[in-house]
């Protein structure tokens, strides 16, 4: 059974609503039946039928099916129908009950190393190390034999046999939580280890395990009838239903049925157990450990020559996007992330796209790379890329076209690399895949790329896998990926946001390069301005699904007109930024997509917003040198008092020394400083330095 | 307040000749009331030496001390940490309330501990009506302050701040940078703000430290630090802030 675990970065909340989901689709559906006739035939078959199931009848020994006896009779006349289906109650419990011991005794064993550290936790750790490596249903004969006959030494000698795996998965399952930054804070905070594991690891592994338990539970009956079925399980006058398969086993030739349709009933209610976890987990989110990878919609570039364009427009685009909209459907009707933006980007230029998070410039790039998934639509009135217009017709050769000329890379290059297989190995795939390149040509070019793209000793290196780079040397990885093929543009959305500020400069200076050695076009996608603006020619601003200004770099500083690029570029600090003031931030929060209010989607956060803001939304207007902006007080200056450069609103009293906040930051040997400080006579009582001599190396 | 002395400490990681020497005899203060920017590139050991001194990670040698004496390990804390991912910082399964009930000193009954988080959510500039939120349902910004909160819910002397606004949005960025020094500033918090971005540093902290390796390799009041840097990874560091003047040439 391979244990399922929580995929990494699911979002929490909105379970019960996955698990309804999970029930209308076919096989959760079936799943919940069977358990609910399963769990009914518990429940009533031993009341109505215990008599029926009980009752000799010498005249019919060893019967076959007949109209009275619908799968004929036992050695002793008894109805073997009957039997089966009063035996589900036993058979199910013993299951639960063996399936609760495992389970507590893993818990017990998984968890001991949060209460308990030291030699302690160790030596529980190896031991359950070595308890999994022994195939669970000799551990049970095992145990059975030691135990002696009877339910309840089965139950237990079943349970301890599936301990070791649950153990594990706790294990497993309470590393990850105790990794997480909230377990470290509680720590920190002084919460007490009892209470660590009741408060924050229990209720966080809780799902999983519960999961892996249903599954599991249908591997216990199976072994509990196999036990039964031994004669080392439930003994008579009691019966299960690997009893009964072991009272039928003697007649099997003669009288087949009697053997197998309990042998059916342990499958059904083993698959309902089976079907029902595996639901659960399906809607839960928990991935199989095996396919822990999460896997990335990638598009990988092939070495064919690009189709030159010949049907290109004159405008010398190679990309043109008219009127795109992105919708989702939701409960509550459908909501439009992108709402109709238009730009263009050059062959061989550098395009930015900035703005908040969930302003829609993902999915702006994914609708371009065709990569919205159903129940997303997309829509525009022209989507053209390389000549080709790539929305609508055959979406085969659309795909062919994207596949070679068009290269995406991600924030994080981890989820788009395979962690098992070799960097050289991945990057030659590509051209195999696409271009049938035998593995040397493949690899000889990979390594060729991985040196393009400044990975040092790339000969060596092609062959390490993923994990053995650090962060820059896998977006570099990837961009080598992306450029294997001899891509028109590359897509390039937040590779840097993960990344320190030295690697960053490296990464984002290859784009650059690449840029100019083989004109390949660039769409920058970006949180931060300032990021863009070191590759970029012209930026686009996003807000709410729209493009709010189009301008070039040059203008950004000084030059921009939206109130939104004007406070989107003070926000971030740079090197002159004025340490006497608070950092300008915009307030409040972005419009969300799903309630974009008439009028300007940023008036309520607007300084210069009035009543015809709130009223009309703003047309795009070109001013036919380049600049495009979207708003009817473009390039107004801000009133003084309308202060976006008050970062959060003063909810506390502050006396003077609110006054004095930034200057006491700024202040660099403290003079400043002290006269706010509250609290300390001098703040530099201690020590001038932050570091006594000697420090340094 | 207090002040917090790193005196010659070195960490590893593994034993014998595979052990990895992450901290590397680092030597540095937080005087009292001050605010100190640690900078560095990722890997080159500054979250090891925040977790060294909350004690997440064990000290191979050197000494962390809080006011000259050792730290207590048990009772209340006098040195907090707030995480850079607020994502993972917080449990998603408890609300705001609990989360920052759970570690705070003082309360003894239901109201008291329900006093308290209002006043430390009105220090962060929360509204009261997220209390009962789950952090899915608050934004990155809003995650981070709760986080800031919790800290300050253990009456801290010192605050480590790790990366705190290098997952969030620049837009949010400035709100917490605001708020940080705000909070220094009416609290007297002495506070080691660690940041891989100098731009950032250099606005919310009087005095720096820069990394590498394992090693601080430079430190000093920030002006003097970035206005004349000694060490060649601190230039590079600073060469490779994105600043308006320094654009790249375009083909
Ligand atoms: N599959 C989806 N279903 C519904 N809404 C979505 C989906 N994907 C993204 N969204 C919503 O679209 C908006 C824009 O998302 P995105 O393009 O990722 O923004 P950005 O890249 O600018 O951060 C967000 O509000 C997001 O919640
Ligand atoms: S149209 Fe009005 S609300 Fe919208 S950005 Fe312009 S000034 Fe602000
Ligand atoms: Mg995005």
């Amino acid at each position: 059974m391979p244990a399922r675990l929580p995929r990494p970065g699911r979002p929490a909340g909105g379970r019960s609503r996955r698990v309804l989901h999970a029930l209308r689709t076919p096989i959760g559906a079936t799943a919940a039946a069977m358990m609910a006739l399963v769990a009914l035939t518990a429940i009533v078959a031993p009341i109505l039928w215990t008599d029926r199931a009980n009752a000799h009848e010498t005249a019919s020994i060893l019967a076959g099916p007949s109209a009275e006896h619908w799968i004929g009779t036992d050695a002793a006349g008894r109805d073997l129908f009957f039997r089966v289906l009063v035996a589900t109650r036993l058979s199910v419990l013993l299951a639960l009950g063996s399936t609760g011991i495992a389970v507590g005794i893993g818990l017990l064993l998984g968890t001991a190393p949060v209460l308990v550290g030291g030699w302690v936790s160790r030596a529980v750790t190896w031991f359950v190390g070595i308890a999994v490596a022994f195939p669970g249903f000799l551990l049970a004969l095992f145990f059975a034999v030691i135990f002696g006959a009877g339910q309840t030494a089965a139950a237990f000698a079943i349970g301890l046999a599936g301990a070791p795996t649950f153990a594990r998965l706790c294990q497993t399952l309470t590393g990850g939580i105790m990794n997480r930054d909230y377990v470290a804070a509680a720590r920190i905070g002084g919460v007490s280890k009892l209470r660590l594991l009741t408060r924050h690891i229990l209720p966080n592994i809780a799902e999983p395990l519960i999961v892996n338990a249903t599954i599991g539970a249908g591997g216990v009956l199976l072994s509990f009838a196999g036990l039964s079925f031994l004669g080392l399980g439930v003994s008579a006058p009691a019966y299960d239903w690997g009893r009964l398969m072991y009272e039928g086993l003697s007649g099997i030739y003669i009288h087949p049925v009697a053997a197998l349709a309990p042998g059916l009933a342990v499958m059904i209610a083993g698959m309902a157990f089976n079907l029902v976890g595996e639901s659960a987990a399906r809607a839960l989110g928990l991935a199989a450990l095996g396919e822990l990878v999460p896997t990335h919609r990638l598009r990988r570039p092939a070495p064919l020559a690009a189709p030159m364009g010949s049907d290109e427009p004159d405008d010398g685009a190679v990309l043109r996007v008219r009127d795109l909209t992105v919708a989702f459907p939701t409960p509550a009707g459908p909501i439009h992330p992108v709402r109709g933006i238009s730009f263009a980007v050059p062959a061989g230029g550098a395009v930015g796209l900035v703005g908040e998070s969930g302003s829609g410039k993902s999915l702006t790039a994914l609708a371009v790379a065709q990569l919205i998934e159903a129940p997303g639509e997309v829509g525009a009135s022209e989507l053209t890329f390389a000549g080709e217009a790539i929305l609508g017709g055959d979406p085969r050769a659309h795909r062919h076209l994207l596949g070679t000329s068009l290269a995406m890379v991600f924030q994080d290059p981890m989820t788009s690399l395979n962690p098992t297989m070799r960097i050289g190995w991945q990057l030659a795939e590509v051209v195999r895949e696409h271009g049938g390149a035998s593995r040397q040509e493949g690899w000889e070019r990979a390594v060729e790329r991985l040196s393009a793209v400044r990975i040092a000793d790339a000969p060596r290196r092609a062959h390490a896998y993923p994990h053995e780079f650090s962060g820059g040397m896998r977006q570099r990885a990837m961009i080598g990926m992306g450029v294997m093929g001899s891509p028109r543009l590359i897509i390039a959305d937040e590779p840097t946001t993960a990344l320190d500020v030295t690697v960053q400069e490296q990464v984002l200076d290859l784009l650059g390069s690449i840029r100019a050695a083989d004109g390949v076009a660039l769409l920058l996608i970006s949180h931060d301005v300032s990021v863009v603006a070191t590759v970029c020619d012209r930026v686009l601003v996003m807000y709410a699904g729209r493009i709010v200004e189009e301008l070039a770099v040059d203008r950004l500083y000084g030059g921009a007109r939206h109130p939104y690029t004007r406070l989107l570029v003070a926000a971030v600090p740079d090197m002159d930024t004025d340490l006497a003031t608070p950092l300008p931030t915009i307030p409040g929060r972005p419009a969300p997509v799903s309630a974009i209010a008439q009028g300007c989607a940023f008036a309520a956060r607007c300084p210069l917003a009035d009543a015809v803001c709130r009223e009309t939304d703003p047309e795009m207007v070109d001013d036919g040198r380049g600049s495009r902006v979207a708003c009817w007080h473009a390039g107004e200056p801000f009133p003084d008092d309308a202060v976006p450069t008050v970062a959060v609103p003063v909810a506390v009293p502050q006396g003077e020394s609110r006054g004095n906040a930034g200057g006491f930051a700024a202040a660099d040997a403290g003079a400043a400083g002290a006269a706010d400080c509250p609290v300390a006579g001098s703040p530099l009582a201690g020590s001038p330095t932050p570091t006594p001599e000697g420090g340094s190396a | 307040m207090s002040r917090l002395d790193f005196t010659d400490v070195t960490v590893r990681f593994g034993s014998g000749r595979g052990a990895i020497v992450a901290v590397d005899g680092a030597t540095l203060s937080v005087p009292e009331g001050r605010i100190v920017g640690l900078v560095g590139e990722s890997g080159s050991g500054k979250s090891t030496l925040a977790r060294a001194a909350v004690g997440l990670v064990p000290l191979h040698s050197g000494a962390i001390a809080l006011d000259g004496q050792p730290i207590p390990r048990h009772g209340p804390r006098r040195l907090q940490m707030v995480f850079q991912d607020p994502n993972s910082s917080l449990d998603p399964r408890m609300t705001v309330e609990e989360s920052i009930g759970e570690v705070a000193r003082f309360p003894a009954n239901r109201a008291e501990r329900r006093a308290e988080v209002a006043r430390l959510l009105d220090l962060v500039h929360l509204d009261q009506s997220h209390a009962t939120a789950y952090p899915a349902q608050l934004s990155g910004g809003q995650r981070q302050r709760v986080a800031l909160a919790r800290a300050l819910a253990g009456r801290p002397d010192v605050i480590i701040a790790d990366e705190i606004t290098s997952s969030l949005d620049v837009s949010i960025q400035g709100t917490v940078l605001n708020l940080v020094r705000e909070l220094q500033a009416e609290l007297g918090l002495s506070m080691l703000f660690i940041s891989h971005n100098l731009a950032v540093v250099r606005y919310v902290a009087s005095l720096v430290a820069v990394m590498y390796r394992g090693q601080i390799v430079e430190h000093g009041p920030t002006e003097a630090v970035l206005g004349h840097p000694d060490h060649p990874y601190t230039r590079r560091l600073l060469a490779a802030i994105p600043t308006r003047s320094q654009r790249k040439p375009t083909p």
